[in-house]
């Protein structure tokens, strides 16, 4: 067997794994051990030996295509993906949709992130849902009655979940066509409604699954849009299809508007020329043929394009949480811990991001603006409002959307590798920052900072871990040396920006400013979050008192998930191999070129561009000072307690009121959306009401008194004559009754008796005739 | 003619019969110990018996071409076979009356009355 065939199997069978953990669960998850506690070793095993096979298919694919030091943009060294189908669910004459794979390196490194965190989090899953494994009293979800609720312990319906999650997740990373994802896309949808109800006795939890849930609905309704724009023009969902004829190999990959696009922008001209060439269909294929480079030079299609793009984008939106559907995420944090670890913040919202990165071959410079755009925007946004937030783990929500906006900004302005590489890297210490809170929580009870503080000698591994993620996150490192995973993401990052804003000097400076404004903020706020939490006095003597030390289950995942917090984005000790490198790698062909809009003026650099000596060392520097001058701001507010944030919160009152409302947004929704939705449905529910239920009764009240009717006729005739029959039969048996004297001398007497008798009365009336003689 | 002296015919048989019939009957309508009526019963049965074997006698068959002629003999097996199978049932019922009721007087037995 070759190479090519075994990395598909062996991601298949990573896939499919999770898959078979679910279904096994289901049917035997109640009865394996107590309470279903196996359940967890199996879910476990499953997902290791899925992050095993993802690593050692990287390790084949790194056999096979070594990083080259390829030099940018050179086409020639791009490695072709491994695509192809293993079943094909339908086909309608040359079209056809079908479960295939799309497999490149960015497939793989995706596989090995998600079942290496996945792995992790089911290990700490272990020691977090212990409470899960009894009975439990939810003291949050009181009955009708005002006492909590008891219920059953869901150990393995959590596992079972979970699975089911990485199942999706999988697929949606290995599909080979963009109605596949889409699907996938829709599981991991419901997988994260499961998980963020998973405590659905809670009125909160069950709305925030709601709210989650029909969030998404709206941004997968622009996906759908775009999956029917392409299906409509080009007539195939598969990627390699897609982008062979978005990017022909003819034009060097350069994005140009397909045929199938134009076909259809012009499908009036199409139709004449159709009518013209009545029945030669070759000659009218070859007009059209002629016609196309005129079509194309005139611009039609292009907006098909961009509506395509934009639809399928709105689906990211949707699942990474970007303005205006970034509402949500922070909601969500009413699942467990262990899930905003994995789907809220490490894997599923990534899948937005992911996809955008995907589909990048098919994104105009216009799309990619709009892009750029909403990822500023929500970066901005989220960062001011996790400044005043004191619910750890919305700190952590807010903080998981304005990272996403990051990825969003870079990817929209042309670094597709910036944006991918901050995706992993912060899945890796955005998922370890949420188990060391979940960690917290576990130990304290509670998620108000406000609570904690001096947790720090209590829990010195969780604290040790979470100044990791911290620095992490905040981007710390020492420029044109080394740092942490989130220094070299964020590097990139600034320094796209700052290649952007040279080359449209008039607004690319916004974009600029808002991503170091945003550094500076992420780490003001992890460093807040740090303090508050784990360094000064204890605020809450009771609290701080029965604080403890998580189990080896859960801080075994932690450690492990700080060593990938700093080393993720570095290479292989004196190799070259790395996720840089791989990434380079991945990049889809042609989108490592300078590309300027048709519509808008707007120019998206090439990638290689931002690598610049003199570029990248500024772009490091000013990301350093930015994220220094955030660290000192917040050791001076919360750590030393140099300056009063009181102070500032008085100073700034109507800013802090806006932001500790997070901008209105839910109360705007609220009005804007959820209201008069309500008042439609009061509308219906009055007609109903007042129109139909009226016939419905009147309907009802007919029957009833023809039933009337029939009851009174049954009751005095028919009831009258088997009632008679009855009193008739019993008083016969009441008469008869006495012959029964039970006296057995008085039987024979009695049977003597009658045969003298019958004799007597025969002797009467013999007649031989009577006999037959 | 003198009934006594006349040679021995079928109304001899048929009076024995009648007799012995007439003493079961009385026998059980007189008993209250229930042995003693299942004796009259087996007097009862023993009576018809005596009336199948007289009149199966070959003197009063006209034809008797195709037949072996034991055909009251027959039936008068078949009588007694059933009056073992009725005695050993009903002594069984006997015995267990007995067990229940500490008595086998027969007039006790009336909880089944109407």
């Amino acid at each position: 067997m070759n190479p090519n065939s075994i990395i598909p199997t062996l991601l298949a069978t990573a896939w499919l794994l999770p898959l078979a953990s679910f279904v096994f669960i289901v049917f035997f998850g109640p009865r394996m051990g107590r309470h279903g506690q196996r359940a967890a070793t199996v879910a476990t095993a499953a997902i290791i030996a899925a992050c095993l096979l993802s690593f050692t298919a990287l390790g084949l694919w790194l056999f096979q295509h070594p990083l080259g030091h390829a030099a940018h943009g050179d086409h020639a060294a791009a490695v072709a993906p491994l695509a192809g189908d293993w079943y094909a669910l339908g086909s309608f004459g040359a079209l056809t949709i079908s479960v295939g794979y799309y497999i490149d390196a960015l497939t793989i490194a995706m596989f090995c992130m998600v079942t290496l965190v996945a792995s992790c989090i089911h290990v700490y899953s272990n020691g977090y849902m212990h409470g899960e494994l009894h009975d439990v009293i939810d003291a949050l979800a009181p009955l009708s009655n005002g006492e909590p609720m008891r219920r059953h312990g869901r150990f393995c319906r959590f596992f079972q979940c979970l699975s089911l999650f990485c199942f999706s997740m999988l697929g949606l990373v290995i599909a080979g066509n963009v109605a596949m994802v889409f699907v996938f896309w829709e599981l991991v949808g419901i997988c994260s409604y499961l998980l963020i109800g998973f405590w659905r006795e809670r009125k909160s939890a069950s709305n925030a699954a709601n709210k989650a849930f029909i969030t998404n609905r709206v941004g997968d309704f622009g996906m759908i849009i775009g999956l029917m724009a392409l299906w409509a023009s080009l007539g195939t969902f598969s990627f390699s299809e897609i982008f062979s004829q978005v990017r022909p190999a003819a034009t060097e990959h350069r994005l140009q508007v397909p045929d199938g696009m134009i076909k259809l922008a012009k499908q009036g001209e199409v139709a004449e020329i159709v009518k013209r060439h009545s029945g030669d269909l070759d000659a009218a294929q070859k007009e059209i043929a002629a016609q196309l480079p005129d079509w194309r030079a005139q611009g039609y299609g292009y907006g098909l394009l961009m509506l395509a793009g934009l639809g399928i984008f709105c689906g990211c939106i949707g699942k990474s949480a970007q303005f205006p559907l970034h509402v949500w995420l922070p909601d969500a944090m009413e699942g467990p811990t262990p899930v905003s670890a994995l789907i809220h913040a490490a894997t599923m919202v990534a899948a937005g991001v992911y996809l955008v990165g995907r589909f990048y071959p098919v994104f105009t410079p216009e799309v990619l603006l709009v892009i750029a755009t909403v990822g500023a925007i929500t970066l901005f946004m989220a960062a001011t409002i996790a400044l005043t937030a004191t619910d750890i783990k919305r700190v952590l929500a807010y903080s998981t959307v304005s990272q996403l906006g990051f990825m969003m900004l870079a990817l929209g302005i042309g670094g597709w590798i910036a944006g991918l590489f901050h995706l992993f890297t912060h899945a890796f210490f955005k998922s370890l920052l949420f188990l060391c809170s979940g960690s917290v929580i576990h130990a304290c009870g509670t998620n108000e900072m406000p609570q904690m503080g001096g947790l720090k000698r209590r829990m010195p591994i969780t604290a040790l871990t979470m100044l990791i993620g911290c620095l992490a996150i905040a981007g710390a490192g020492i420029p044109t040396v080394v740092g942490l995973s989130g220094f070299h993401s964020k590097d990139y990052i600034v320094a796209q920006d700052l290649s952007f804003w040279s080359h449209n000097p008039g607004f690319g400076g916004i974009f600029f400013f808002v991503a170091l404004i945003g550094a500076a903020m992420t780490a003001f706020y992890m460093f807040r979050l740090w303090y508050m939490t784990f360094a000064g006095n204890p605020r809450d003597g009771y609290v701080h008192h029965h604080a403890h030390e998580s189990p080896p289950s859960m801080t075994v995942p932690l450690l492990i998930l700080s060593l990938m917090a700093i080393v993720a984005a570095w290479n292989i000790p004196f190799t070259s191999i790395g996720l840089d490198g791989l990434l380079h790698q991945a990049q889809p062909l042609g989108t490592a070129q300078t590309v300027t809009g048709q519509l808008v003026n707007v120019t998206m650099p090439a990638e290689h561009l931002a690598h610049a000596h003199e570029n990248s060392l500024k772009a490091e520097w000013m990301a350093f000072a930015v994220a220094l001058t955030g660290f000192i701001l917040s050791t001076l507010f919360y750590g030393a307690r140099k300056w009063n944030p009181d102070e500032v919160r008085r100073a700034f009152s109507p800013i802090y009121k806006f932001l500790l409302h997070k901008w209105w947004f839910d109360e705007l929704y609220r009005k804007v959306f959820v209201q008069p939705a309500l008042r439609v449905s009061d509308w219906v529910a009055a007609i109903d009401k007042k129109g139909l239920d009226v016939i419905a009764d009147g309907l009802a009240r007919l029957v009833e008194w023809t039933s009337r009717i029939d009851d009174w006729i049954d009751r005095v005739f028919v009831d009258d004559i088997i009632n008679r029959l009855a009193r008739w039969t019993y008083s016969l048996g009441i008469s008869l009754r006495v012959l029964q004297t039970g006296n057995i001398r008085q039987y024979v007497i009695w049977i003597t008796v009658g045969t003298v008798a019958l004799f007597v009365l025969m002797s009467m009336y013999w007649d031989y005739a009577i006999a037959g003689i | 003619m003198n009934p006594l002296v006349a040679p021995i015919g079928l109304s001899h048989y048929l009076v024995v019969g009648s007799i012995l019939f007439v003493c079961g009957v009385l026998c059980m309508a007189t008993k209250r110990n229930v042995l003693g009526v299942l004796m009259g019963i087996e007097l009862v049965l023993n009576g018809a018996n005596l009336n199948f074997i007289a009149f199966g006698s070959p003197m009063l068959r006209a034809d008797q071409s195709n037949s072996i002629g034991l055909d009251g003999q027959m039936i008068a097996l078949f009588v007694i076979v059933l009056a073992a199978a009725e005695a050993a049932v009903a002594l069984a019922i006997a015995l267990n009356y007995y067990h229940t009721h500490a008595t086998v007087d027969v007039d006790q037995a009336n909880e089944l009355k109407g």
